[in-house]
Formats: structure tokens, C-alpha cells, sequence
């Protein structure tokens, strides 16, 4: 299984440069990357260190706006915007971080909601962001002020560069002694503490990583979108990578690329894809899916937490093991 | 800007007006939580499917407001008692915030349903012809109706808690959540308690809906942004505590009143600044018990 | 030899046919309709605006250039990153040639950006904000129906006039409200009034009666309701709750008649507003509000009477110009003549249709006599003085 991987990771990173090439709209992939890669982010605090925050669209969307204001407002160019972008998220998380890991559970759940609507509140209430309007017109601007990135093909292929180094960094940080440690926090803290390790510096440390790392999600997005909104920060933004990480597989590091995807691919495509469906089996009722994202989106909510706890990726894996163990 | 004591009173009983909501929809979440331990986040959608409902029976069968009121928390609670044997039973021995995953995943299905039904804008519901018309207390008009609300809701809670911890029911409840295997030993249903507790809390959460229906705008979202608040004050009244919930949430009502005169913006922000101390400072909450 | 001229005559008939359907595929006119089909806006335009806009079409035979003409609609869901991002996908993917863009002003915003960026041709009717044609202006934006400006001079001139001096405003906070308060305390001040203060309320807010209490609170003559659709609606409604149309007069500074519609003539007797059509005023009008009745069940608001006017309008231009090139079909557009049922001008170089507004006032329900008979026309207001002066603009387009 081990040795599957790597092919798997490269076959898929060569779809991806192919993409464009075979008729892929370069805009939604690149939409999709940022999703990823916050999901993946997301993963790192939930599926490897078991906290369950319900606050990271604060991370994702203020960094979105520091980002997207630097670039309209002050002229940066995309990579200060970008690296901007990745500074604010890790303050954030550092704060947040300092108040919220004292608590467990559903406390620390809690206490990263409510710090992140008050990130919600400021969003609103600051005139830089322009409240329900959102920030408009941030431009693609040029990379290190050489490479123009208005052309949607040599921004895609940054996108892809940047998501593909993230997402290196979270692999290598999971696979790496830190990783081993928090894996141990997550399955028995007591246990962690007692062997000698500084529990709530690890939790910290992987708080501000997976924050930093939602920072550049959002400040890639605003890139590529050129907007940043109200519902980047908005709890339901928290929710839906929460989905993202469920669905694909909260302790596997494909699981959020899988999840981020399938949710993404639901929310824009839903309407197509019930419309293929009503032409397939006939049945008229199926055109009407595209006005019930929620609804699907929820279904899924509910079978995953029922039926399939461990996600796609995570059934996939006890399924793979399950076979070359068994050779059924 | 100066700040008149007209001003200032007519605020804070409006502010009472929405504690009352608060503190019903919290109660129920109270006892759902302190006495299942599941955090019920579907309680949101199910207060709007309290008001729905009462509108649909108003609009399609000219049912009135008095009977919607007993009727849809009937039907309502009748839900969620499916819920609680389809669904929920199978998860209680898991991580409590599997429970949260579940009903989160519930609302946006009961949330998706009725938006696909009738759109996000709102759907008229009018006040009761009893109560109609509004009040003069000097410094303002007040609507009978709200002061309605604020009467039955007060009524209401003190009879839940009153229920909860001093009746014998309430304690075989408070007993079948400590330690079900030895008070089934008793010879006592636990699993039947558990449901019926369930759709009694569900049925709260339909009441407070029928309640809001001529007050707020009743649409498939309307439940949305009152949860998240809800949750709030529950955590900061003490999640096991149900007089702590109530008494939290007339308060926050209160005090969100008191911010809209000074500083109105803030008004939906506070309960999180508040929450964040409360943490910090009790964490247990104001009237929780330390595990 | 022979074989070797007909090869390439072969080729090039085949080479000249690939580019006579290029060409032709490029000449295809593609409407995309972005609006509120769901929220707070639906009713006023939303889903029976795309039928008004299919009626033009149909009317129009269907087909432009030799090309059918085709119709795609969208709910941006009151989001302008959603609005945007549809917009984008569009042009990229669909080939769109002319972006609609419907009610909510910052969605507006949003689209008319991504139009300009994309060089298409971008009309809204529904969304208020004056800025569109004025800040933000874009050599491919036309501001059709009415805007902020039109409505504060249009309203609030008038209930000046009537003896409303003290205003108190309750926004809706984004850019419509925004512009809409803006426009009108200018004028209000302008003609010696007072604005005491204002309140600003989240956009689809569920409950009024917070700020209501501080508009009463301030003491002032008049109400003024910076916002529209499901939230005028719902601001008067709970105003009469607490009393309050008692103390102070009520200025809807932008009122629909499903607004009227939905809330009766017993609580709008007397509303005083400003629109851009009425169903009622002359033959034509009740001619096309009879045929989209036969469709809807509804009559039309001027919203969507103005989204036929201006799918014919574009339709007339395009074949005109004989081409879907938005740099030359804005050039005619801006050359011809508009008149139709819905109104009667010109666009302008800052991208506005200058034609008559009219002040209207809600009848009581003695005077209503019919379904519908909602409104009176009490002024006509020329639009060549209703609408931002070349004094007040600052649009670089039109100096």
C-alpha cells in the first residue's frame, strides 16, 4: 500500500498539468486546488491531532482579505500577497491557538467558534473590506513583478506549483517525528504527557501550522478569484471544510483532496450532474437537483458520520489492507 | 450621542422579548445535552420547522395560531423521536462530537428542503387576532404579542425545570443519564425515556418557533444564525445546567438590548466576547458543574 | 494536375467553411441573466424577469444574425462572489455575449468588473446604486431602469416639498443602501432639510424592531427606508406593529408593486414613491402587462418590464451593428433612439438610459377598482433632469 502511493500522487499531479489540455475550465481546478489544500490543512489539527476547531474560516477568509487588500490597496505583488497572506493566518492561529488549547473537546470547539466570529464581526464592521460587497478587483498583478499572471493558464500552473509544495510540506510534517508525536497526543494525551512531552506546545505548534497554512488557501484564492467575501468568513465556510475532511477521510492525508473535491465538484456541478442523471434514467425529478445543493450536501453529511466514519479514502484503505492481508 | 432613558428601556424589553427565545431554544438544548449528551445542532432547523410548519397550517388548511402552537411542537417532537431511533441511537457510544457532525448534517438537510420548497425570502405569518394591537408603558408601544412571548416563555421554562428537578420523572431522567445500565435494573425503560426526552426538547425548540412566527421572519434560514447563539449561551450558562441556560439566556437578551443602544453593530458579536471570558475565567460555565 | 487543383479548391472551400462557421459561431448571441431568484429580490424580478427577457426574445423572432438567440439565467443568491464567479464562467466557457446583471448592487459591482475586464457587454436593471454609472463607470455598462440618484431626486424632493425637513434613514448596509442614503440626503440638504440620523440593518434582516425603536427615538418627521424588496416590506410592517407610522411619516425610497401587492393597500394608502413604469398608464403599458399577466399570474413591476425593453433594445442593436462585437454594438447603442412601451431617451456616454420617471402614490382601497390598481401617477420627472447632471458626475467617460 505504501508503495501505491507515490505512483498514485504522480499519476494524479500529471492530470493535473494536463488538466487545462483536456478541456478542463482553469478556473474551477484552481478554485478546487485552494480547497484542497485548505482542507488538507484542516486535516492536519483534526484527523492528526484530533482537535476539532470550528473556527477556521477565520484563518481562511482573513487572510483572504489582508491578502486581497495588499494586493488592490498597497500594489503588492502576488508572491508578498501570498506570503502575506500565510503571516496573518499564523497570528491568528497563534492566537487563537494560546486561548483555545486549554480546553477539551467541545469547549475547544466553542472557543475557536467564538473567536472566529468575532474575526466575523471585525470583517463586517472594517471599511477596508467592504461588508456585504466584498473586496473586489483584486488584480493577478505580476509574479517577483516579472511573470503576468492575468492569463489564466500561467496562474494556473502557480496554483498548481503552490498547492503541490503545501500539501509536500503537510505530508512531510505527518511522516516526520513531530507528526508521530501528535498522533500520539491524539490517541492518548494522558499517555503523551506522561512519557514527558510538552503536549500543549505540539497542540499549538500544529495549530499555527494548520492556521498558516488556511491563510495561503484563502490568499491563493483571492488570487485567483480576485474577490474576497463575507462568506470566507462566515461559520459555515468552518463547516464546510469540517465536511470536506469527514467525507474524504479524516486521518489520511489524500482524504481532504478527495472530500474537498467531491464537495466542490457538488456545489457547482450539482445541476449538471442531475441533469445527465434526468436524461439517463429518464426521470424529470432529477433536473431539479441542482436547486438542492444543501440538501445532498447534508444527505452526505449524515451517511459519513453513520455509515462511514473513516471517509473515501479511509474505507479505501481498510478495504486495500483488508485485501492483501486476507487475499480474499 | 446622548442617550435617553426611553431609549435605553425600550431596548432592553426588546431585548427581554429575544432573551426569551434564547433562553427557551437553549433550554431545550439543555436538556438534550445534560440529560442524552448529544449536542443537538439541529435545533435551529427544527424551531424554523415549528414556524413553518405553523405557517403551512395557517396558509394551505386555515388552521389557527392556538392550535398550530400545541400542534406543531406535537408533530415536530413526533420527528424527532424518528430521529433519535433512526439515527441518533447509533452513535451515542461515540465521541459526543459525532453527535454534533450528525445534526449539523441534519440541518442542512431539513434547511436544504424547505429552502427548495419555498425560497429564502420571507413567509408571512400574522399575529394572533387576540393579540393584536400594542400597549402604551410609557416610553414606548409594546406590541401585546411580544409581551405574549415573554409571558408564556418564562411560564414554560419554569415548568420544564420545575419537572426536570423536582419530580420523580425528572429524577429517573437525571438517574437513566448517570448510570442507565443500574436504573434499568430498576425495571425502568431507559431507552424509551431517552427518545421521549428527545422529542421533548424538539418539541421546545417547535414551540419557540410558533412563538417567534409573527415576530421574526419565518424562512428556511431563520434558525441559522440563531444556533450559533443559542450554543453560546448554553456553554456559558453550563451545559449540564438547565436553570443556568434560561437564566443565561434572558440575560444575553438583555444585554445584547443594552449593546444595540450603544454600540449596535456589536449586538450580535457580544455573546462570543462573553463566551470567550466565561471559558477562560469558569470553565465549566456560570452554572455548570466541573466534571 | 487536376487532381491537385481539386484537392486544394477541396481544402480551401473546407477551410473557408471552418471559418464561415467560426464566424458565425462567434456571431451567436448568448444572454446571461444573473439576479435574486431566491431571496429578499425574488418577486420583483428573479424567475418572471427571465420570462420578460424570453418574451423579448420570442418576439424579437428568436433569432439575430441568422443565429438563435439563447438565454441562460443564474440565482447569485444575493452574493457577489457567486454573481462574479457565474459571470466569469460564463464568458469563459459559454461564450456568453452579454452579461444581465439583476437586482443587488454589489453583486452588480461584481459582474459589471468582471464584464468590463472581459470586454462584454453588461446591462443591469434592478440594482440601485448610482455608482455604476458613475465612480465605476465602464465604456460597457448600461444602467437601464432607474438608479439611486433618479429615486432621491425623484422621492425625496417630493416629500420635501410636502413638508417632511427631518429625515432618520434605515439602511441597508451594503452598497445600494449606501448609495441610496447618500443620494438622498444630498438632496434633502440641499433643499434645507435635516438629516437627524441614521441606522444601518444587515441586508434580509429578521428583525426591525431594534432599530425602529432608535429611528422613533430620534424624533424626526420622516421615516426614511433605504432599502428594498423583502426588507421595505418587512420595515413597514413592523413599524405599524409599534406604532410608529403614528409619529412619523414613512418614505419608501424604493417601492415595487409586488411590494404594494404583498402588503396591501391598507398599509401602504398614500406611499409615496418613484418608478420607472407603471402597468396602468397608457395602452401599451396594459397591453404588455396583460400578455405577461397571461404568463404569470403577476403583473409586471417596472423591473421587469424594463428587463423586455432592454433585451429588444440590445437585440436592435446588435443587428444593427451586424455583429456581437461589444466595442461596436455599445457604439450603436449609445447612437440609437429607444421607444417602446416601457419608456422613451437615449443612453448616454456614462453608460445611463435617460428617459421619464414617474411619481407615483399608493390608492386607497375605496379608489382601487380592479386587481392590481394599485397606484396613481401623481408627476412625470424628465429624465434629462432626473438622473446625475454632467456637473455632478464624475465618470471620466462623460466629461
Amino acid at each position: 500500500m505504501k508503495k501505491l502511493a507515490p505512483v498514485a500522487y504522480g499519476l494524479l499531479l500529471l492530470a493535473l498539468l494536463a488538466a487545462p489540455f483536456l478541456g478542463a475550465y482553469p478556473v474551477f481546478v484552481m478554485k478546487l486546488l485552494c480547497f484542497a489544500l485548505f482542507a488538507a490543512a484542516f486535516n492536519l489539527l483534526l484527523g492528526y491531532t484530533g482537535l476539532l476547531s470550528f473556527g477556521h474560516a477565520a484563518f481562511f477568509g482573513g487572510s483572504a482579505y489582508a491578502a486581497g487588500y495588499a494586493m488592490k490597496a498597497w500594489g503588492a505583488t502576488p508572491e508578498i500577497g501570498l506570503l502575506l497572506g500565510t503571516a496573518v493566518g499564523a497570528l491568528l492561529g497563534m492566537g487563537f491557538g494560546l486561548l483555545a488549547i486549554r480546553r477539551q473537546g467541545i469547549y475547544f470547539a466553542m472557543i475557536t467558534l467564538a473567536l472566529a466570529q468575532m474575526v466575523f464581526f471585525a470583517a463586517v464592521q472594517a471599511p477596508f473590506t467592504g461588508g456585504e460587497d466584498g473586496l473586489q478587483g483584486v488584480p493577478r498583478g505580476r509574479l517577483f513583478g516579472l511573470i503576468d499572471l492575468s492569463n489564466d493558464l500561467t496562474m494556473y500552473y502557480l496554483v498548481v506549483a503552490v498547492v503541490v509544495a503545501a500539501f509536500a510540506l503537510i505530508a512531510r510534517s505527518v511522516h516526520s517525528p513531530f507528526g508521530q508525536v501528535l498522533k500520539g497526543i491524539k490517541e492518548n494525551e494522558p499517555r503523551a504527557v506522561s512519557l514527558g512531552y510538552d503536549t500543549h506546545r505540539f497542540k499549538l505548534l500544529a495549530f499555527v501550522l494548520s492556521a498558516a497554512l488556511s491563510g495561503l488557501a484563502g490568499a491563493l484564492k483571492t488570487l485567483v478569484l480576485g474577490f474576497a467575501t463575507l462568506s470566507d468568513v462566515h461559520w459555515t465556510a468552518s463547516g464546510g471544510v469540517i465536511l470536506m475532511t469527514l467525507v474524504g477521510g479524516m486521518g489520511t492525508l489524500s482524504g481532504p483532496l478527495v472530500g474537498s473535491a467531491v464537495v466542490v465538484l457538488l456545489e457547482n456541478k450539482l445541476g449538471e450532474i442531475g441533469a445527465g442523471i434526468a436524461s439517463f434514467t429518464g426521470l424529470a425529478w432529477f433536473n431539479t437537483l441542482g436547486e438542492s445543493v444543501t440538501m445532498v450536501t447534508g444527505l452526505i453529511f449524515v451517511i459519513c458520520v453513520l455509515a462511514f466514519r473513516r471517509g473515501v479514502m479511509g474505507e479505501a484503505q481498510a478495504l486495500a489492507t483488508r485485501w492483501m492481508r486476507g487475499g480474499r | 450621542m446622548t442617550v435617553t432613558l426611553p431609549a435605553l428601556l425600550s431596548q432592553l424589553l426588546l431585548g427581554l422579548v429575544n432573551g426569551s427565545f434564547y433562553a427557551m431554544l437553549s433550554l431545550g438544548l439543555a436538556v438534550i445535552f445534560g440529560l442524552l449528551g448529544v449536542i443537538n445542532f439541529a435545533h435551529g432547523a427544527l424551531f424554523m420547522m415549528g414556524a413553518v410548519i405553523a405557517w403551512m397550517g395557517a396558509t394551505y388548511w386555515s388552521i389557527n395560531y392556538w392550535v398550530m402552537l400545541l400542534l406543531a411542537p406535537l408533530l415536530v417532537g413526533a420527528f424527532g423521536i424518528v430521529i433519535e431511533r433512526l439515527l441518533l441511537r447509533r452513535i451515542y457510544r461515540l465521541d459526543p462530537l459525532y453527535g454534533l457532525l450528525l445534526t449539523l448534517g441534519l440541518t442542512l438537510l431539513i434547511e436544504g428542503a424547505f429552502r427548495s420548497a419555498y425560497g429564502v425570502s420571507g413567509l408571512g405569518y400574522d399575529t394572533p387576532e387576540l393579540l393584536e394591537g400594542a400597549t402604551s408603558v410609557g416610553f414606548m408601544m409594546l406590541p401585546n404579542y411580544r409581551a405574549w412571548v415573554v409571558a408564556v416563555s418564562v411560564a414554560v421554562c419554569l415548568a420544564t425545570w420545575f419537572l426536570i428537578e423536582k419530580t420523580r420523572l425528572g429524577a429517573y431522567l437525571r438517574a437513566g443519564t448517570e448510570n442507565p445500565r443500574l436504573v434499568e435494573a430498576f425495571g425502568i425503560n431507559v431507552p424509551l425515556m431517552v427518545m421521549l426526552t428527545y422529542g421533548f426538547g424538539v418539541a421546545l425548540a417547535a414551540f419557540a418557533g410558533v412563538l417567534a412566527a409573527p415576530v421574526i421572519q419565518v424562512t428556511p434560514l431563520m434558525g441559522q444564525n440563531l444556533i450559533i447563539v443559542v450554543f453560546a449561551v448554553v456553554v456559558i450558562g453550563g451545559m449540564g445546567s438547565i436553570m443556568g441556560s434560561v437564566l443565561t439566556g434572558l440575560g444575553l437578551g438583555v444585554i445584547e438590548g443594552l449593546t444595540k443602544v450603544f454600540y449596535p453593530e456589536a449586538s450580535s458579536t457580544v455573546v462570543f466576547l462573553i463566551m470567550v471570558v466565561v471559558l477562560l475565567v469558569r470553565p465549566a460555565g456560570l452554572f455548570g458543574k466541573e466534571a | 494536375m487536376q487532381d491537385k487543383t481539386r484537392t486544394v479548391l477541396t481544402l480551401a472551400l473546407a477551410a473557408a467553411g471552418l471559418v464561415a462557421t467560426a464566424a458565425h459561431a462567434q456571431e451567436k448571441v448568448k444572454i446571461g441573466l444573473v439576479t435574486d431568484m431566491s431571496g429578499l429580490y425574488a418577486d420583483l424580478e428573479g424567475k418572471n424577469g427571465a420570462i420578460a427577457m424570453q418574451m423579448a426574445i420570442d418576439d424579437f423572432g428568436g433569432k439575430v444574425l441568422g443565429q438563435p438567440i439563447e438565454l441562460l439565467t443564474a440565482d447569485h443568491q444575493n452574493k457577489p462572489d457567486i454573481a462574479a464567479s457565474k459571470a466569469r464562467e460564463w464568458i469563459d466557457t459559454q461564450g456568453v455575449t452579454m452579461v444581465f446583471g439583476g437586482t443587488n448592487s454589489g453583486t452588480a459591482l461584481a459582474t459589471a468588473k468582471v464584464a468590463a475586464e472581459k470586454k462584454r457587454v453588461y446591462f443591469n436593471n434592478g440594482a440601485g446604486t448610482s455608482v455604476l454609472t458613475n465612480e465605476q463607470c465602464s465604456p460597457y455598462t448600461v444602467h437601464y431602469a432607474y438608479d439611486t440618484v433618479a429615486l432621491a431626486k425623484g422621492t425625496g424632493s417630493a416629500v420635501v416639498d410636502r413638508g417632511g425637513k427631518s429625515w432618520f434613514f434605515l439602511t441597508a448596509d451594503y452598497a445600494f443602501g449606501h448609495a441610496l442614503e447618500a443620494d438622498t440626503t444630498t438632496v434633502v440638504k440641499a433643499k434645507g432639510g435635516t438629516v437627524v440620523g441614521a441606522v444601518r440593518h444587515p441586508l434580509s434582516a429578521s428583525d426591525f424592531s431594534s432599530f425602529l425603536l432608535q429611528a422613533q427615538n430620534s424624533k424626526a418627521q420622516i421615516l426614511g427606508l433605504a432599502n428594498a424588496g423583502g426588507d421595505t416590506i418587512n420595515a413597514i410592517k413592523a413599524a405599524r406593529e409599534f406604532g410608529i407610522n403614528k409619529s412619523m411619516k414613512i418614505a419608501g425610497l424604493l417601492v415595487f408593486l409586488t411590494d404594494i401587492h404583498s402588503l396591501g393597500l391598507k398599509n401602504t394608502e398614500g406611499l409615496l414613491h418613484t418608478t420607472s413604469w407603471y402597468w396602468d398608464r397608457n395602452d401599451a403599458s396594459r397591453q404588455f402587462g396583460q400578455r405577461f399577466f397571461e404568463k404569470t399570474k403577476r403583473m409586471p413591476t417596472d423591473v421587469q418590464a424594463a428587463d423586455y425593453s432592454a433585451v429588444t433594445t440590445y437585440l436592435k442593436a446588435v443587428q444593427t451593428a451586424k455583429t456581437t462585437d461589444s466595442d461596436k454594438v455599445m457604439a450603436e447603442l449609445k447612437r440609437m433612439k429607444i421607444d417602446d412601451f416601457y419608456g422613451k431617451g437615449y443612453i448616454r456616454e456614462d453608460g445611463s438610459f435617460i428617459h421619464d420617471m414617474y411619481l407615483v402614490e399608493a390608492k386607497s382601497q375605496a379608489e382601487s377598482k380592479k386587481p392590481w390598481d394599485y397606484l396613481k401617477v401623481i408627476a412625470t420627472l424628465p429624465g434629462e433632469q432626473i438622473f446625475t447632471t454632467k456637473a455632478e458626475t464624475k465618470c471620466a467617460l462623460w466629461k
